[in-house]
């Protein structure tokens, strides 16, 4: 497999200062990993501070500036980061009026951002956690580890960090978040596996003419697999596993996601194929984004997430957002 | 006389954990692109790269010390689940073994029997969930016998994962899939022990040299 690295051992670092580089309203440490807005600690505010395995960009470190998150922290590709990142992020965006960590719920992520809440409360700082879980694919029971936390993801960062960003105390932050995680679901298909740095080749075999349904952000296998689909079928199957399970009673913002590998061109024709599919089953759209927000290094496919919002939510999220990867309203 | 162990017999334990897993990191980085994220092998590679260097640097006193720290160093290296898993194990061992500069293969075994309660504790995992505990809860059964027989149980026990269907960690998602695969968590715990049997081995004959 042909990829545009060094070596594998410093995929994350060589990248963070390649975003530094290209970002000086972002203040990247590159050796603790940690990304946070040059002008953090903001008075006032409540600081929303999320990470994850590397891997899924722009995901978490794309979404860092004013009107979503303070801070981020990058984690080997796929491996939840530690702690002590964690604790250093909440150091330094806290202004006092405490932190919200977003969480992804994959069991690492959990574990670690536990133990990183409990240090920094030692240290005096406030925090308050969300736990995001929007996959559908993953049913949730005493048998699994719980859904798992992809698009969605996105949605919390986006209209809780806006919440904050207007001054709300960490509390109203925290439901805020905790209303749109309950209000989102996600579904994703892989049209190929993606290619680790440290494996070389790819995490799954998926022989031509077939694709995987019900997959994850993290290049494990589906739930099933079924003979290759057109855009059209497979925008009716995604989109009616997350609207069979979200029953939205009122409009919708749709994220039509790219894995990393899938053109927008195709992204683009899959969109087309999601609004219709969503105008025959009576859900309105409010507003709709496409484009590769959560991937999965270069894995080719797609997610589908729906987040339902009221008019409260709405207003957030046409908020003014400056990041290197979502971009409006200013 | 019963035989007891020092320091320095763990910081050995420690380095030849970290031998295991940098020869075995491909084997494990496998078995979790089968049913986890490929990158199992990897991560306790750089982990137990870390714990060997800062056991080196500054040596811990007592065999509790020893754990301890590498328990921490684990937490601040390796991230994902392993990470804390692997290193709320050995910090509770070390805790629970306190402060005596030696220590029984009985202590040992009752030290990291509180150990992997915590490991469950944290994980909510059970034997059974094809996890790391699969292995670890029979090889502390085993190392109240001997170092051989907790390294045979544990290489026993993850085995036995492969038709377990996962109920923990990233596994789980898989469903039904995930049956006929071997737990890398499991795995590697079993690595885990049977570097204990061997470097066990050394010392014993090593003071039968000196006797």
């Amino acid at each position: 497999m042909r990829m545009l690295i060094n070596v594998p051992e410093t995929v994350v670092a060589d990248a963070l200062r390649g975003m530094a580089a290209a970002h000086p309203e972002l203040t990247v440490d590159v050796e603790r990993r940690v990304v946070v807005r040059r002008d953090a600690p903001v008075a006032g505010k409540v600081a929303l501070v999320s990470g994850g395995g590397s891997g899924h960009e722009p995901l978490h470190g794309g979404f860092v500036g004013p009107g979503m998150l303070a801070a981020a922290c990058p984690g080997e590709v796929f491996t939840s980061p530690v702690p002590d990142q964690m604790v250093r992020a909440a150091a330094a965006v806290d202004s006092g009026a405490g932190v919200l960590f977003v969480v992804k719920n994959y069991t690492g992520d959990v574990l670690n951002f536990e133990m990183a809440a409990e240090l920094a409360e030692d240290e005096g700082i406030q925090v308050a956690k969300v736990l995001v879980d929007d996959d559908v694919a993953v049913t949730d029971s005493l048998y699994t580890a719980g859904r798992r936390g992809t698009g969605g993801t996105l949605f919390v960062e986006k209209i809780a960090g806006a919440a904050a960003e207007e001054g709300a105390p960490l509390e109203r932050v925290e439901a805020i978040a905790r209303r749109v995680n309950e209000r989102c679901r996600s579904f994703g298909v892989a049209l190929s596996a993606c290619t680790t740095p440290a494996k070389g080749s790819p995490t799954f075999g998926l022989p031509e003419g077939e694709l995987e349904l019900g997959i994850g952000i993290h290049g494990e296998p589906g739930r099933e697999r079924r003979p290759m689909m057109t855009s059209r079928e497979i925008a009716d199957f995604a989109v009616d596993a997350v609207v069979e399970d979200l029953r939205p009673s009122g409009p919708v913002i749709a994220l039509v996601n790219g894995m990393g590998a899938t053109p927008l061109l195709e992204l683009y024709g899959f969109n087309a194929e999601v609004q219709r599919v969503l105008g025959e089953r009576g859900v309105p759209v409010a507003r709709t984004l496409v484009g590769n927000y959560v991937t999965s290094l270069d894995m080719a496919g797609c997610s589908v997430t729906l987040c339902e919002v009221d008019e409260d939510l709405l207003r957030l999220w046409d908020a003014p957002v400056e990041t290197p990867a979502l971009r409006w309203g200013r | 006389m019963t035989q007891t162990f020092d320091a320095d017999f763990l910081v050995r334990w420690l380095a030849a954990v970290a031998e295991a897993v940098d020869r075995e990191a491909d084997r494990l980085t496998e078995l979790d692109s089968a049913i986890g994220d490929a990158d199992h092998g990897a991560n306790l590679k750089r982990g137990f790269a870390a714990v060997t260097e800062t056991l080196a640097k500054d040596p811990p006193a007592t065999p509790g010390a020893v754990l301890t720290a590498a328990g921490r160093q684990l937490i601040s290296t390796v991230g994902g689940a392993s990470g804390p898993l692997y290193g709320t194990l050995l910090r509770r061992t070390g805790k629970t073994l306190g402060d005596d500069g030696r220590v029984t293969r009985e202590q040992l075994a009752e030290a990291l029997d509180s150990g992997v309660t915590a490991v469950s504790q944290l994980g909510g995992a059970q034997v059974g969930d094809k996890t790391m505990l699969d292995a670890l809860v029979p090889a502390v059964e085993g190392l109240r016998d001997s170092f051989g027989a907790a390294r045979s149980a544990a290489e026993e026990g993850a085995l036995a994962t492969v038709p377990l269907r996962a109920r923990k960690g990233r596994a789980s998602y898989l469903g039904e899939r995930s049956v006929g695969h071997q737990d890398p968590g499991a795995t590697s715990s079993a690595l885990l022990f049977a570097a204990l049997d061997e470097i066990a081995r050394t010392e014993a004959s090593g003071a039968e040299g000196a006797s």
